[in-house]
C-alpha cells in the first residue's frame, strides 16, 4: 500500500478522473469546476449588477458540495496520503526554473516564489496571482467552461466546441510561458 | 443523502488532482514546455476513456442510477467564444498553474496565497457577466 503515498501515475489519474466523469453522469450531473465560480457570484449578490447571475443558484447546490469535497480531498491528498510532496522534474526544466528564481523547485509542490506565505508582502508576486485568476475566471465562463468542463467532459463527449476550446487554452498557455514569462521572470 | 454522494466524489476527485500533481504548478509549467508525458497521459487517458464510456451510454441508453435517461446537451455552435475565451483561460492557466477544479484543491492543502488567485478568478467570472453582451461570442 505504500504507492499510495508517492505521486500517483498518469495511467492511475487518469482513468480515475474518468470514474469521477461517469459517476457525475450516472447520478444526473455534468462535470464543471468553473461553473462554480459563477455561482458564488451570484451568492455575492452579483445578479444586482447582471442578468448573468441571476439565475436559481439552488440548482447548483450540488456543485458547491462537489467542491467543498475537492477542498477536503486536497487537505486529506496533502496531510494524510503523502510523505514527500515534492514535485520531480527533469533536470533542463529544473535548472531553467532555478535561473529564473524559483528556487524551490524540485523540493516543494507549488514554487515559493509565489505560493509562500512571504508572496503577501511582494506586489510583483501578488499581481501576478490576482492577474492569473482574474484570466481564468474571465476566459472559463467566457469559453463556457474550464479544464473539466471542455478538456475532460466536452471531449469524451466529442463536442466541437470543446475542441476549439482546449486549442485555445493551450494556445493562451504556450503564448504564456514561451512569450510573456522571459518578459516578467 | 444526495449531499454526501457529491461530497464523496468531490472528495474522490480532490485527493485524484493532488495526488497526480495536476494541481502543481510545476506539473503545468513542464506540460506547456513539452517536457513530460505526465499531464498529456491523465488528460489523455482521462479522455479516451471518457469517449469510450460516453459511447457505450448513449448506444445502449443506459439510465442513470436514479432511473433517468443520460442526457448531455450539446455546447452551442460557435467559434469565437470558445478560442478567445480558451486563449485567456490559457493565459491564466500558465500563470497561476491552476485551473478552477486545482485551486480549491490546493485551497485544501492550506497554499494560503491561493486565496488571492481564486477571489480574482471569481473577480474574473463577474467581470465577464458584466461585459459580456459587448464581446463576440
Amino acid at each position: 500500500m505504500n504507492w499510495i503515498y508517492d505521486p500517483w501515475p498518469w495511467y492511475v489519474s487518469g482513468p480515475l478522473i474518468t470514474v469521477v466523469l461517469f459517476l457525475l453522469l450516472m447520478i444526473g450531473k455534468r462535470f464543471g469546476m468553473s461553473s462554480n465560480l459563477r455561482t458564488m457570484c451570484t451568492l455575492c449578490g452579483a445578479g444586482k449588477t447582471s442578468d448573468f447571475f441571476r439565475f436559481d443558484w439552488k440548482a447548483q447546490r450540488w456543485n458547491l458540495m462537489v467542491v467543498l469535497g475537492v477542498i477536503i480531498g486536497g487537505f486529506i491528498a496533502s496531510n494524510f496520503l503523502s510523505k514527500d510532496t515534492s514535485v520531480v522534474l527533469d533536470t533542463t526544466l529544473l535548472s531553467d526554473l532555478q535561473s529564473k528564481g524559483f528556487q524551490s523547485t524540485g523540493n516543494t509542490y507549488m514554487p515559493d516564489m509565489l505560493f509562500s506565505n512571504d508572496v503577501f508582502s511582494d506586489p510583483k508576486g501578488l499581481v501576478l496571482l490576482v492577474l492569473g485568476g482574474l484570466l481564468v475566471g474571465f476566459g472559463a465562463r467566457y469559453a463556457g467552461g474550464c479544464t473539466s468542463g471542455h478538456a475532460i467532459s466536452g471531449l469524451s463527449d466529442l463536442q466541437w466546441p470543446s475542441l476549439v476550446a482546449t486549442i485555445g487554452f493551450f494556445i493562451g498557455g504556450l503564448v504564456m510561458i514561451h512569450l510573456i514569462f522571459p518578459l516578467i521572470f | 443523502m444526495r449531499s454526501i454522494i457529491y461530497l464523496g466524489i468531490g472528495i474522490f476527485f480532490g485527493i485524484i488532482l493532488f495526488k497526480s500533481e495536476a494541481a502543481s504548478w510545476f506539473r503545468i509549467y513542464e506540460m506547456f514546455h513539452f517536457a513530460s508525458f505526465h499531464m498529456y497521459g491523465i488528460i489523455g487517458s482521462a479522455v479516451g476513456l471518457g469517449i469510450i464510456v460516453i459511447q457505450l451510454i448513449k448506444r445502449h441508453r443506459i439510465k442513470s442510477f436514479y432511473g433517468e435517461p443520460v442526457l448531455i446537451t450539446p455546447k452551442d455552435k460557435s467559434f469565437s467564444r470558445y478560442i478567445f475565451g480558451g486563449i485567456i483561460f490559457g493565459l491564466g492557466w500558465a500563470l497561476a498553474g491552476a485551473c478552477p477544479g486545482p485551486m480549491f484543491v490546493l485551497l485544501g492543502a492550506g497554499y494560503l496565497p491561493i486565496i488571492v488567485v481564486l477571489s480574482a478568478s471569481i473577480l474574473g467570472t463577474f467581470l465577464y457577466g458584466v461585459v459580456k453582451d459587448k464581446l463576440p461570442h
